[in-house]
C-alpha cells in the first residue's frame, strides 16, 4: 500500500505541477491555432522559447518584471508575424513545415555559443537570475503548507480501508459529473451547479488522499503552484470569451472552409494572422511559466514539448476550453504513473529506472494513437461535430 | 433584405425587361444599357492551355444573365478570375473589369465580396462542422463583433447580434431550412446545401449574385422552388449571374444568355435567339436538344414513337 500511495502522491505532485500549468497555458494557444482555427502549427515550443528567453534575459539584465513579460510576449508576437505572412496564405501544410523548422532554429540559436552572455549557450540560464522579482510579489509569507492539512493520515491514522474507501468516493464523484454532463434532461442551472459541486469535492479528496507539501514561497513553492493555475484559469477565461463572439465563428469557418469565408467578404489572411499571434502569445506565457521553477534550458524546451502540447490538446479535446486543461494534467499524471508502476513492479534485470522513463513515453504515445483511433474528439470534444469531418 | 423586399424593381415586370433588352445587338461583347459588370480583355492560360479569352463582356444591372457552354469552356474560370479567387494572365497586359463603377483589377476576393459581389460554388461550400445557423451568421457583412478587440465584450456586439440571426431566420424560413437551424450542416443532403450556399449568400445583400451550376444535383421539386427564389432576387432588384446546364431552367428564368466555348464569348442574346444560333447548336446544344426526354408532357405514345422513328433514321444513316 505504500508503494501505491507514494506513486498516487508523485502523481499528485506532477498533476498540480507548474510545469504542468505552463504546457496545460500552451496548449491553450495550440487549441487557438489548431482547435479552433485550423492552423496546423508544430513549433509551439519556439513560441514557449521565446518567451521564456525574453522574459529570463530581460529580467537578468536588471529590467523590471512587467517589462520582461512585454518583451517574451513582444518577440512571441514578431515571431508570429515572421511565419505568418508568408505562410498563411498558402496551404496549411507550409505552416506546419515553417513552424518546425524556426522552432528548432530557435533552439539552435539559443544555444549557439555566439549568444553565451545572452543565452548561457547550451548550459542555458540559470533561475536565480530572473526568479527573484517574481518570488518578492509573493503574499504566502515563509513556512510550508500542506495541502490539505486535513488528510487521509488523520483518519483512523490512515487506514487502507480511509484510503480504498476514499478513491471509490473519488470514482463515484467522477461518475456522477460525466452524468451530469451527458445528461441534457435536467435544467441547466441543477447541472452547473451539480458539476461544480462534485468537481470540487473530486479536488478535496484527491488533496485528501494525496497530500502534497510545498514550501509557501521557495524555488517550486505554493506561489509558483498558485500564480501558474491562475494564470491557466485567467488564460482559459480569455479563449471563452474569443470564441464564442462572432469572431469565434469566423475561426471555426476558417477551419471549415477558407474560400468559403472569402467568398463571403471576410479577411481572412488578418484572421489567421490574429490567430497566429494570439495562440503564440499564450505560448510565450506558457513558456515563462515552464522556466519560473527550474532555468531556461534550451534543450528542455525542444520538438518533444510541441508534441506533449498536442498531446495534452487531442487526450482532453480539441476546440473545448477545458480540453486543454484536462488534457495536460492527466497527460502528466498519467505518465508519472507507468513510470512508477514500472519501477515498483518491474525487477530492474528486465527493466531498469531509465528504461522506465523511456517506457513511460511509449506507453503514453501509443495511448494517444489509441485516442485518435478510437476516440478522436477527446474526453471533452464533440462526437456529433467530429462525425461531419471532411 | 428589408428595403428591396418593399420596393420592387421597376425589371420584375416581363415586357420591361423584355423591352429593356430589345434594344441591344445580341452579338458577342454587346454593349449594355446600364451595365452593372464589365469585363475587358480577361486572358486564363494555365501553362499553354488558355482557358479563358473574353474581349469584352457587359452584364445588365437587374435581370437574370445565364452563362451557358461546354464542359470546360471556361465558365466557372472566368467566374474565379472576376471574383478574385483566380489572377488573370493578362493582369499585367490591360486585364481590367469593373463591378458598378468600381475597378476590380486587383481586389482580393474578400474585397469583391464586401463591393456587392457575392458569388457560390459549384462544389458547394457548407461549413460542416458548424450549423446551419452559425453558417448564415457568417454571411451577414460589417460585423463588429468580428473585430478581435471588440469581440471580448458581449454587450458591443450583442445587438448587432440578434439583428442578424433574425434576418437569418427569415431568410433560412424562406429556403424551407428554418426547422435545420441546429443541425450541422454537414448533416443537410446536397440540394439542401445548395439552398443553404444562396440563403448564405444572400445575407450579406449583395448587388449581384454568381451562382456557380446552382441545379446541378437538386431534385425536380427543389429546381422548382430554387428558380423561384432566383426569379424573386430578380424582382427584388439583385442582379443575377448563373452558370448552368439545364437548357430547360436556362430558357425558363434567364432574360439574357452569354455562350462561351473553348475559353470565347461565342454568342450573346435572348434565351430563344441565342438556342436556335448555330454556332452554339453546334458547339454545345447538339441537333436534338429540342427534344426533352425528361419531360412528362412529351411521354405520350405519339413523341415517343417519334422519337424512336428519328433514332431507328439516324442508326441507319450511321450504319
Amino acid at each position: 500500500m505504500d508503494t501505491i500511495q507514494a506513486i498516487l502522491s508523485s502523481m499528485m505532485r506532477e498533476a498540480i505541477s507548474p510545469q504542468t500549468a505552463a504546457v496545460a497555458i500552451a496548449a491553450i494557444g495550440l487549441n487557438v491555432h489548431f482547435g479552433f482555427t485550423g492552423l496546423l502549427n508544430i513549433g509551439q515550443s519556439g513560441f514557449m522559447l521565446l518567451g521564456a528567453y525574453g522574459f529570463a534575459i530581460s529580467i537578468g539584465h536588471d529590467l523590471p518584471l512587467i517589462a520582461g513579460l512585454l518583451i517574451g510576449f513582444g518577440a512571441a508576437f514578431v515571431f508570429a508575424l515572421v511565419l505568418g505572412a508568408p505562410t498563411l496564405k498558402l496551404r496549411g501544410d507550409y505552416l506546419a513545415i515553417v513552424t518546425i523548422s524556426a522552432a528548432e532554429i530557435i533552439r539552435y540559436v539559443g544555444r549557439s555559443a555566439l549568444l553565451t552572455d545572452f543565452t548561457g549557450a547550451a548550459q542555458g540560464l540559470q533561475g536565480v537570475t530572473y526568479r527573484d522579482p517574481f518570488t518578492n510579489l509573493s503574499f504566502f509569507g515563509g513556512g510550508t503548507t500542506t495541502l490539505s492539512p486535513f488528510n487521509y493520515a488523520d483518519v483512523a491514522g490512515g487506514a487502507v480501508w480511509v484510503r480504498l474507501l476514499g478513491w471509490l468516493l473519488v470514482a463515484a464523484c467522477i461518475t456522477g459529473i460525466v452524468v451530469l454532463v451527458r445528461g441534457a434532461q435536467r435544467s441547466p442551472a441543477v447541472r452547473y451547479a451539480g458539476i461544480g459541486l462534485l468537481g470540487a469535492v473530486t479536488v478535496f479528496l484527491l488533496f485528501f488522499l494525496a497530500p502534497a507539501n510545498y514550501q509557501n514561497t521557495g524555488v517550486s513553492g505554493w506561489w509558483v503552484r498558485f500564480a501558474a493555475w491562475l494564470l491557466v484559469g485567467i488564460s482559459a477565461l480569455v479563449v471563452f470569451l474569443l470564441v464564442r463572439s462572432p469572431w469565434g465563428r469566423l475561426l471555426r469557418g476558417i477551419r471549415e472552409d477558407e474560400d468559403a469565408i472569402r467568398s463571403l467578404g471576410k479577411n481572412v489572411f488578418a484572421i489567421k494572422m490574429q490567430a497566429l499571434i494570439i495562440g503564440g502569445l499564450f505560448g510565450a506565457l506558457g513558456g515563462m511559466v515552464y522556466v519560473l521553477p527550474a532555468s531556461v534550458q534550451p534543450d528542455s524546451m525542444g520538438r518533444s514539448l510541441t508534441f506533449f502540447c498536442y498531446t495534452a490538446l487531442l487526450l482532453g479535446g480539441a476546440a473545448t476550453i477545458f480540453g486543454p486543461i484536462l488534457g495536460a494534467v492527466l497527460f502528466y499524471a498519467a505518465r508519472i504513473m507507468i513510470k512508477g508502476v514500472a519501477n515498483a513492479y518491474i525487477p530492474d534485470n528486465i527493466m531498469n529506472n531509465q528504461q522506465t522513463e523511456q517506457f513511460s513515453f511509449i506507453v503514453v504515445g501509443v495511448a494517444l494513437m489509441l485516442i485518435v483511433i478510437f476516440r478522436p474528439q477527446g474526453i471533452l470534444g464533440n462526437k456529433r461535430e467530429l462525425r461531419f469531418n471532411v | 433584405m428589408s428595403e428591396s423586399t418593399v420596393a420592387r424593381s421597376d425589371l420584375a415586370d416581363p415586357t420591361a425587361r423584355r423591352a429593356l433588352m430589345a434594344g441591344v445587338d445580341a452579338t458577342p461583347g454587346s454593349g449594355k444599357p446600364d451595365p452593372i459588370l464589365v469585363v475587358d480583355n480577361i486572358v486564363r492560360q494555365f501553362g499553354g492551355m488558355t482557358a479563358v479569352d473574353v474581349d469584352h463582356l457587359e452584364v445588365q444591372r437587374g435581370i437574370i444573365t445565364a452563362l451557358i457552354g461546354p464542359n470546360g469552356a471556361g465558365k466557372t474560370t472566368f467566374f474565379n478570375l472576376i471574383t478574385g479567387f483566380d489572377r488573370p494572365t493578362s493582369a499585367k497586359t490591360g486585364a481590367h473589369w469593373s463591378f458598378d463603377g468600381a475597378t476590380l483589377d486587383k481586389t482580393s476576393a474578400s474585397s469583391v465580396a464586401k463591393a456587392g459581389m457575392v458569388r457560390t460554388f459549384q462544389l458547394t461550400k457548407a461549413l460542416s462542422r458548424m450549423t446551419v445557423m452559425d453558417n448564415m451568421m457568417l454571411g451577414a457583412q460589417g460585423q463588429s463583433g468580428e473585430n478581435l478587440l471588440k469581440c471580448v465584450f458581449k454587450p458591443m456586439w450583442r445587438g448587432q447580434e440578434r439583428d442578424i440571426e433574425d434576418k437569418a431566420r427569415e431568410l433560412l424560413a424562406r429556403f424551407k431550412l428554418l426547422e435545420k437551424k441546429d443541425d450541422y450542416a454537414g448533416s443537410l443532403s446536397g440540394g439542401q446545401r445548395k439552398l443553404l450556399e444562396m440563403a448564405r449568400a444572400l445575407m450579406s445583400d449583395p448587388k449581384m449574385i454568381m451562382l456557380d451550376e446552382p441545379m446541378a444535383g437538386v431534385n425536380p421539386a427543389l429546381t422548382q422552388s430554387l428558380l423561384g427564389h432566383i426569379q424573386s432576387l430578380r424582382d427584388e432588384g439583385t442582379t443575377v449571374l448563373f452558370v448552368e446546364h439545364d437548357m430547360h431552367v436556362v430558357r425558363h428564368i434567364s432574360d439574357w444568355v452569354a455562350v462561351m466555348a473553348e475559353g470565347r464569348l461565342v454568342a450573346e442574346g435572348p434565351a430563344d435567339t441565342v438556342m436556335s444560333d448555330t454556332a452554339v447548336i453546334d458547339a454545345y446544344l447538339g441537333a436534338h436538344h429540342d427534344t426533352d426526354l425528361g419531360d412528362d408532357a412529351l411521354l405520350s405514345d405519339d413523341v415517343m414513337e417519334q422519337i424512336q422513328q428519328q433514332v431507328a433514321a439516324e442508326q441507319e444513316d450511321e450504319s
